[in-house]
């Protein structure tokens, strides 16, 4: 808890996870996961498929219960919090969701307002010129009147991260901001996060499973697997792990057929599985 | 043992749904009559709009389908009533059971087909593609955004298309009168008005409400319970659909034993 509330200058907050444990009925997804995340700094969540990276992610924005364990942030503990107080933490943080989200009934712009109007006391002259702004920083001036389904998948993922900043979120969270994309849309994507860090200092977590965009926008790592943390550093660090889950993850090896649980549990230790008949 | 197991299962089932309505209504209830007096608008701009699509739109099919239920109506009670030479009871006929059963059943029927299976459609396609989770991480409340305007929608249009069905069924029924009856237009009219007491079109009116209600909380209720995958949305619009038909009924029985029992002996 001791960095918990050591806020950096520009307000951003960190995240602090211990021991999590998530469940969907009586399938526990995560298994105790810890790591915490710094004010102002970039994590990548990096997993396979059906490693519970989402789930991970679901439940730092409140969409999932904490089962056991503790989710800190800005001093609040999701495990415990109340409606009206997660209510209160997620008017500070931005989601980015992996098809965007937005809403197909209302234009671009009443998207990226929407949060504006209905928490903010601003005035709609002054959420007009919001709007415009968040839209600019994304690179989408001008698209204000277009309905999502005009848009591209790339122009989606802009305007909802356009969205996620217009209550200027001290935390944004990104689901899989490449996933489906072109490698050149997936690049600027990428671009983007850059290019808002660098901007408002905020804490970002993105969950991926597409490394070269990992290696480029992280300033931390957390690789997870089957609702386990397997390691967790800096770039360099996970790149220089001799972890062989950490490598068989970086160097793109396939999933060896197992035989029992046995020989997974001692892949993760890094031991040869030994044949059992 | 199994059967009996089934049937006890089932019932709990069914029971607990009828909770998760409940509950639903009442949140619905509460954004539309407390949230607003503590700041949360009603989102009034959507209210209206649903009500154009559950009232307005659908009223060009109402009428066709209540007009034929009207003709139907006569012709049924007139081949009955012409043995007896009462053929002049027709507009009676026609005229009790269309507003205290037909004009609010049919347009729940109408309505069902039109609009509850579009809520369902509509909050599962934004469950499938996470717009509800997007609410939800955005602090708003999906039932306030979502339900609270459809919900204020369905309860003022659903009075006002069935005695809108009302009248274009008895309408059919003139018709009837007047072609193979011996009524006169105006003298049909008159008949009807002197059959109908205020009793049977309040009936209706009250069991169209209930219908609304009934409609719109199974209609987004499916739609909540999307599962994941977008064929998972026409699952959950025919779910919608029958089980909004199973519970109309239901309500409608309720409704018509409760008025039959409190009614003048």
């Amino acid at each position: 808890m001791a960095n918990l509330d050591r806020e950096s200058a520009q307000g951003a907050v960190g995240i602090s996870v211990k021991d999590l444990r998530v469940r969907y009925g009586e399938r526990e997804i995560l298994h105790g996961i810890t790591f915490d995340v710094q004010p102002g700094e970039t994590l990548v969540i990096l997993g396979g498929s059906g490693s519970g990276k989402s789930t991970l992610l679901r439940t730092l924005v409140g969409l999932e219960r904490v089962a056991s364990g503790e989710v800190w942030i800005a001093g609040k503990n999701l495990a415990t919090i109340s409606e009206r107080e997660l209510d209160d933490l997620r008017k500070m943080i931005g989601m980015s969701f992996q098809g965007g989200a937005l809403f197909g009934s209302m234009s671009v712009g009443e998207n990226v307002s929407l949060p504006l109007r209905e928490h903010s006391p601003l005035d709609e002259s002054t959420i007009e010129i919001v709007v415009r702004l968040k839209l600019e920083q994304v690179g989408l001036s001008g698209y204000e009147d277009y309905m999502p389904a005009q848009l591209s998948g790339g122009m989606k993922k802009r305007a909802a991260v356009a969205r996620a900043l217009a209550m200027d979120p001290q935390i944004l969270f990104f689901d899989e901001p490449s996933a489906g994309l072109d490698p050149i849309i997936a690049a600027g994507i990428d671009d983007l996060i850059l290019k808002l860090k660098k901007a408002f200092k905020m804490t970002i977590v993105v969950v991926t499973h597409e490394l070269a965009s990992a290696f480029l926008i992280a300033d931390r790592m957390l690789l997870i697997d089957r609702g386990v943390v397997v390691a967790s550093g800096t770039k360099e660090e996970m790149q220089a792990s001799k972890l062989p889950r950490v490598r068989q993850f970086f160097d793109r090896v396939p999933e060896p057929e197992l035989k029992d649980e046995m020989s997974y549990l001692q892949i993760l230790i890094g031991e040869e599985p030994t044949e059992r008949r | 043992m199994a059967f009996v197991d089934s049937i006890g299962r089932s019932t709990i089932d069914g029971l607990a749904y009828v909770g998760q309505l409940a509950r639903l209504t009442a949140r619905a209830t509460r954004d539309i009559f407390v949230t607003p007096a503590q700041g949360r608008g009603l989102r009034y701009r959507r209210a209206v709009h649903q009500a154009m699509s559950v009232g307005v739109e659908s009223l060009p099919i109402l009428s066709l389908i209540t007009f034929f239920i009207g003709v139907i109506l006569a012709l049924q009670s007139a081949y009955e009533l012409r043995r007896f030479g009462a053929l002049d009871l027709v507009a009676t006929a026609v005229a009790i059971s269309l507003t205290r059963e037909l004009g609010p059943l049919m347009t729940a029927i109408v309505v069902i087909g039109r609009s509850g299976s579009a809520f369902a459609a509509e909050i599962g396609t934004m469950k499938v593609s996470e717009e509800l989770d997007a609410l939800e991480t955005m602090a708003l409340d999906p039932v306030r955004f979502l339900v609270a305007p459809k919900l204020v929608a369905m309860l003022l249009m659903m009075p006002c298309l069935t005695t809108w069905a009302d009248f274009m069924g008895i309408s059919g029924g003139a018709l009837f009168g007047v072609t193979s009856a011996g009524f006169t237009v105006s003298s049909y009219f008159h008949a009807t008005l002197n059959a109908l007491l205020i009793r049977d079109i309040v009936s209706g009116l009250i069991k169209s409400v209930m219908f609304g209600l009934v409609i719109t909380t199974v209609g987004c209720q499916e739609g909540f319970l999307t599962g994941l995958g977008s064929e998972q949305v026409g699952r959950s619009t025919t779910t919608a659909v029958v089980k909004s038909i199973f519970l109309v009924i239901v309500v409608d029985f309720v409704f018509t034993a409760l008025f039959y029992v409190m009614g003048p002996a």
